[in-house]
């Protein structure tokens, strides 16, 4: 086929990069763009918010430029209030396709929060009740942004601290309904499972075997911090500020061992860590994929 | 239209989020009947936190200037009173100035408010759509009888602040960590601020300029806006300030007339 075909832009831009299969990645901070840059081409991807890369110019796009040239990317959005009452921003679902169309992630990916009631944005990921009636729009805004983007989006499961009253679902049931309804994937984060579950105290390895793993398209890890409630009982924040925690390893290793290897990313937002760091911690969870890999696809291994 | 009823959980947990003196909504609890007070405070302290956060790291000059403490209590009533409506927090803090200007604590820094009117302008840059500065040949090539009716296209990212202090020599001597030396106030300075390619650069200009700059920016013709020059500061040398506009990279194109 050489017949030149004038394209119609509209249509174009939204394709699909390859699947990244069971690697590692880490959150892109701009602090790490030279040490990047410099390295010699790695394994692994990025991953932004995609906020952040809604300017219209500027050192920011040069940076993921940059960065997308040599790498896949995962676009993770954190501000489209799909668990808001109201409806969804057309301006700001209009931005996050730009951002689709124009990079080309092989990851795309949203939370199970909201952020946004009347006009105000709280730039917090804030919880929700599970109820048939937040289950009906919670899946009419996800068909809204995959109506936008032209491909599934993840659901990234939340941590949180509080719970409803109203609830008349679990988390995990409330998910599985969400994906089968919509037929979205999940971004199952688990260090947000291990803090939610000791907020609430209930088990993580229970609330895995609920989860419905084979919709999983990508997997976070992150670091947490300690606090108390009121009756001076641990409660532990999603900070993102430090190392993945043991217990949290452990248990992604049993995901993987149950899930096969799954794009598995590090997320470190703040207080961040010279460029190796990050990279050690990513090259942690490389290894745990590779040890899991599924008999037969370990040729490479032979081959070297 | 207003949610279905099923949906109200969101205008009961919101209001509390910035109103430290409101309890935790009653639609909340811990888990088998625990209290829900220092959990909601997780949330409260997530949005409130991470709102002055994201001021100070568009005012880094204003804090530096104020100390970290003086200006995350000034943010906090700011956060407060006037929390973000857009999700783009790059968007976010467009009134800060306003409010530093008339905020009881920072009366005796009358300059205080321009500098970050300087940051806010400087951010914006920042951002701005990418396009390429008029080229000072480009200007050279246009007739001498055509250049008083010649109109300038702003540059995306230009952008210029005006102020009765000395704010230009205040925000570059405070945006890094370097010794500040003596300052005085009083000087009056306007400023261009521009990003031609990839760095904000943050100019001082002379007596006149910003009346020139502004009229050009706004579309008004080159005679026109050096007759304004001229009223402002009347040694304003017209050469001099239209070659430092564009080299600065204020415009990206020529026009002729009004436009």
């Amino acid at each position: 086929m050489t017949t030149a075909i004038a394209p119609d832009m509209s249509a174009v831009p939204l394709r699909y990069s390859a699947p990244i299969g069971g690697v590692a990645g880490t959150s892109f901070k701009p602090a790490h763009l030279q040490a990047i840059l410099g390295a010699k081409q790695q394994r692994g991807f990025f991953e932004v918010h995609a906020e952040n890369y809604m300017g219209a110019g500027g050192p920011p796009h040069r940076a993921l430029e940059g960065i997308r040239r040599d790498h896949p990317l995962s676009l993770h959005g954190v501000c489209m209030s799909i668990g808001g009452p109201q409806p969804l921003d057309k301006a700001h679902l209009a931005r996050f396709r730009e951002l689709v169309a124009r990079y080309q992630p092989a990851l795309v990916s949203e939370h199970l929060a909201w952020s946004t009631h009347e006009t105000s944005f709280f730039n917090d990921l804030l919880p929700l009740p599970y109820t048939a009636a937040t289950l009906r729009n919670v899946c009419d805004h996800i068909d809204q942004v995959q109506d936008a983007i032209r491909r599934p989006l993840l659901l990234e499961n939340p941590s949180t601290y509080v719970a409803f009253r109203e609830s008349s679902m679990s988390e995990t049931d409330f998910i599985r309904a969400v994906a089968e309804r919509t037929g979205c994937g999940l971004l199952l984060d688990i260090n947000n499972v291990f803090v939610s579950a000791t907020n609430h105290g209930f088990s993580a390895l229970d609330y895995l075997a609920d989860f419905p793993l084979s919709r999983v398209g990508e997997i976070h890890l992150a670091g947490h911090a300690e606090q108390a409630d009121d009756e001076g009982d641990l409660l532990l924040i999603d900070s993102h500020d430090g190392p993945v925690a043991d217990a949290v390893w452990k248990l992604y290793e049993i995901v993987i061992q149950r899930r096969g290897p799954v794009p598995t990313l590090i997320e470190w937002d703040s207080k961040i860590p010279d460029w190796p760091v990050l990279r050690a911690e990513a090259a942690a969870a490389q290894a745990i994929l590779d040890r899991c890999r599924p008999a037969g696809l370990t040729g490479d291994r032979h081959a070297a | 239209m207003p949610p279905e009823p099923d949906l109200c959980f969101a205008a009961a947990f919101a209001p509390a989020l910035l109103d430290p003196v409101r309890p935790a909504p009653e639609i909340v609890t811990g888990p088998n009947g625990k209290a829900a007070g220092k959990r909601y405070d997780v949330y409260r302290n997530n949005v409130t936190v991470s709102l002055i956060d994201a001021l100070a790291a568009i005012y880094p000059a204003v804090q530096r200037i104020t100390g970290t403490d003086f200006f995350r209590a000034m943010a906090r009533f700011h956060v407060r009173g006037t929390p973000p409506i857009s999700p783009l927090l790059s968007d976010y803090g467009r009134d800060f100035p306003a409010f530093i200007a008339q905020y009881e604590h920072a009366q005796m820094m009358p300059w205080l408010a321009d500098v970050a009117r300087i940051e806010r302008a400087w951010l914006d840059a920042y951002h701005a759509a990418d396009a390429a500065p008029l080229s000072p040949a480009q200007l050279a090539a246009v007739a001498p009888e055509r250049l008083d009716g010649l109109v300038l296209i702003p540059h995306p990212a230009a952008g210029i602040v005006r102020s009765q202090f000395a704010a230009v020599t205040i925000f570059a001597a405070n945006r890094d960590t370097s010794p500040v030396g003596r300052i005085d106030a009083a000087t009056p300075e306007d400023a261009l601020v521009t990003r031609a390619e990839f760095d904000v650069v943050v100019r001082h200009l002379p007596p006149g300029g910003a009346a020139f700059a502004s009229s050009l920016m706004s579309g008004r013709p080159l005679g026109e806006a050096a007759a304004r020059a001229l009223d402002a500061a009347a040694d304003f040398d017209i050469a001099s300030n239209i070659t430092g506009l564009i080299e600065a990279g204020a415009f990206t194109s020529i026009a002729f007339g009004d436009v």
